[in-house]
């Protein structure tokens, strides 16, 4: 039975007693990277220490400890995500945007040909919008968006003359922007009747509920360990089994050929293919650790309180501010999870930022890798807060008492 | 410990409130622009030079207040001075920039950049230096093209 108490979860990380600019850690960018809970550093440390060797074709009993690690994180992710085929649709990759790169080079260059489109939406993030383009600039693939309204959620109300010639779909579960939460389940319906495949970036969405990728039925998912309070140098990839077998090698090396010779190669099967040179066996044990430690949470407990977080911020922010403090993205918490973009009056977002750090607060200021979003809403910036399983009330406490120094400061 | 005080002199934020010459210039004047790709701060740069003298600038852009009160104290500091002394500013400012000891911080020679001495605060930020040079970088680079 999972049990949830933030409180606990802060206990876990020693990073909560830094003092910064003499103010406690307020630490409200989880949106880019998540702190690590103390557990997920002792496996990084415990596999260093005991069980460091090379993964794969080791006899001696380190390197069977190292591969069981490893193969014991690909079990879990499988399991975490609830994927059909079990630990070998999940491919290891440095984070989500090599997960999006392998996705674009891999399948999107092997199965997709000039004239077929890619739909994607103008809330996307750099890494699932770049490798499309260069697809289009390689294989003269159509690159279309799905737009977003003034309600910051997307506008469905032409799909399907969006959908029409479309051979997959990619969408973020989760804007890392505008928090705003997208009813993937209902598009991937919307996609498969169309004849397309879909696409998750679950980079924001992961860590904070639950994702079953055959509930929502989707074709491919792609994340980060270290938004989910694991290490950096992870992500995944999963797909269906059928998918990766159909998908040539991405990169070449050791551990994804099944034979060499001084005539050519053959290649392994799903998931060593695509997983060449050796992989980041602690990052691995870390992320092990880490799904371990959500598991442990409970995420229905882990979304329930974000929310409650977030309404609260919601509503101290408009009380607080008023029009001073425009909030870029859905007003309420329905469908809507702990990311809150703000447009400062008057006060440009990195001089909120740089304000906050006097106090100990951390967020985000800047394009948050999502360029045409920014456009869509004449924006060059926000200022971006983001909690995690991780924040408290006491955090928000801190970030007003700061915006409000910004405020008074800049006049 | 660093002040934000010594960061948001109230001579910055009187520049960033009401920035000087802001606008555009017709051709012939020179136009440059200047990006900060990561953060997203923007200068447009428009220079008419005439006999070796910067007759008129103006500035259009966008950004945070460091970049845009940078760009305002240029824009004064330079108006109708000579490429020549243009240069010598650029380069005293550039300096003022630097986090190296050997930099003179001395008030006389303070007093001799005049209000950009302001934005000597700005090198106790270091990833806020860039917020300050973008617009010099962008004069100088507006200078190399002007027409010979």
């Amino acid at each position: 039975m999972a049990t949830f108490d933030a409180r606990m979860v802060r206990g876990d990380i020693a990073q909560f007693n830094r003092v910064i600019n003499n103010h406690p850690l307020t630490y409200l960018d989880s949106g880019a990277t998540t702190l690590p809970p103390r557990t997920v550093l002792e496996a990084m440390n415990r596999y260093y220490e005991l069980h460091h060797a090379n993964v794969h074709r080791g006899v001696y009993q380190t390197a069977a400890e190292a591969t069981a690690i490893y193969e014991g994180a690909r079990e879990a992710v499988a399991t975490f995500i609830n994927a059909p085929g079990g630990a070998e649709e999940v491919v290891f990759t440095k984070n989500a945007t090599e997960a999006f790169n392998l996705l674009a080079k891999s399948w999107g260059a092997s199965q997709l040909k000039s004239g077929d489109v890619v739909l994607l939406s103008e809330m996307e993030h750099h890494a699932n919008i770049v490798p499309w383009f260069q697809l289009r600039e390689s294989h003269g693939i159509e690159v279309r968006f799905i737009g977003v309204g003034d309600d910051f959620r997307l506008d469905l109300s032409n799909l399907d003359e969006l959908l029409r010639g479309v051979k997959l779909v990619s969408l973020t579960g989760m804007s890392n922007v505008l928090g705003t939460i997208n009813p993937i389940k209902d598009l991937a319906r919307a996609a498969h009747a169309a004849g397309a495949l879909i696409a998750l970036d679950g980079a924001q969405s992961v860590a904070h509920s639950a994702t079953d990728v055959q509930d929502l039925d989707v074709d491919f998912l792609a994340f980060s360990a270290h938004k989910m309070l694991g290490p950096t140098g992870i992500g995944v990839l999963w797909a269906r089994r059928e998918l990766l077998e159909a998908m040539p090698p991405f990169l070449g090396g050791g551990g994804m050929i099944a034979d060499v010779s001084v005539n050519g190669f053959t290649f392994a099967p799903p998931p060593a293919r695509f997983e060449a040179g050796t992989p980041p066996i602690a990052e691995a044990a870390g992320l092990l650790a880490a799904v371990r430690y959500m598991s442990s949470l409970g995420m229905a407990n882990v979304a329930a309180h974000e929310a409650d977080l977030t309404a609260d911020a919601l509503t101290r922010l408009a009380g607080t501010f008023g029009e001073r403090v425009r909030i870029i993205g859905p007003s309420n918490v329905v469908d809507r999870g702990g990311v809150i973009s703000l447009d400062v009056q008057g006060v440009h977002p990195h001089d909120v930022s740089q304000v906050l750090d006097q106090h100990g607060v951390c967020i985000r200021p800047g394009h948050h890798c999502a360029k045409p979003l920014m456009k869509r809403f004449g924006l060059s910036a926000t200022a971006r807060v983001s909690f995690g399983p991780y924040s408290l009330v006491q955090d928000t406490d801190a970030l007003l008492e700061a915006l409000a120094d910004a405020v008074s400061m800049f006049g | 410990m660093n002040s934000l005080d010594d960061l948001y002199r109230e001579i910055i934020l009187d520049h960033y409130r009401t920035p000087r010459n802001r606008g555009e210039l017709p051709p012939p004047a020179v136009r440059v622009e200047g990006f900060n790709p990561l953060c997203g701060d923007e200068i447009v740069v428009h220079l008419a030079v005439t006999d070796g003298v910067i007759a008129d600038i103006k500035l259009t852009g966008q950004g945070c207040s460091i970049s845009q009160a940078s760009s305002s104290l240029m824009s004064a500091a330079v108006k109708g001075k000579s490429l020549e002394q243009v240069r010598a500013v650029i380069s005293s400012f550039k300096q003022l920039m630097t986090l190296e000891e050997s930099v003179d911080q001395s008030p006389a020679n303070l007093r001799s950049l005049g209000e950009i001495a302001a934005l000597q605060g700005v090198v106790k930020f270091p990833v806020r230096i860039k917020c300050a040079t973008l617009a010099w970088n962008t004069l100088a680079q507006a200078l190399d093209e002007l027409p010979s």
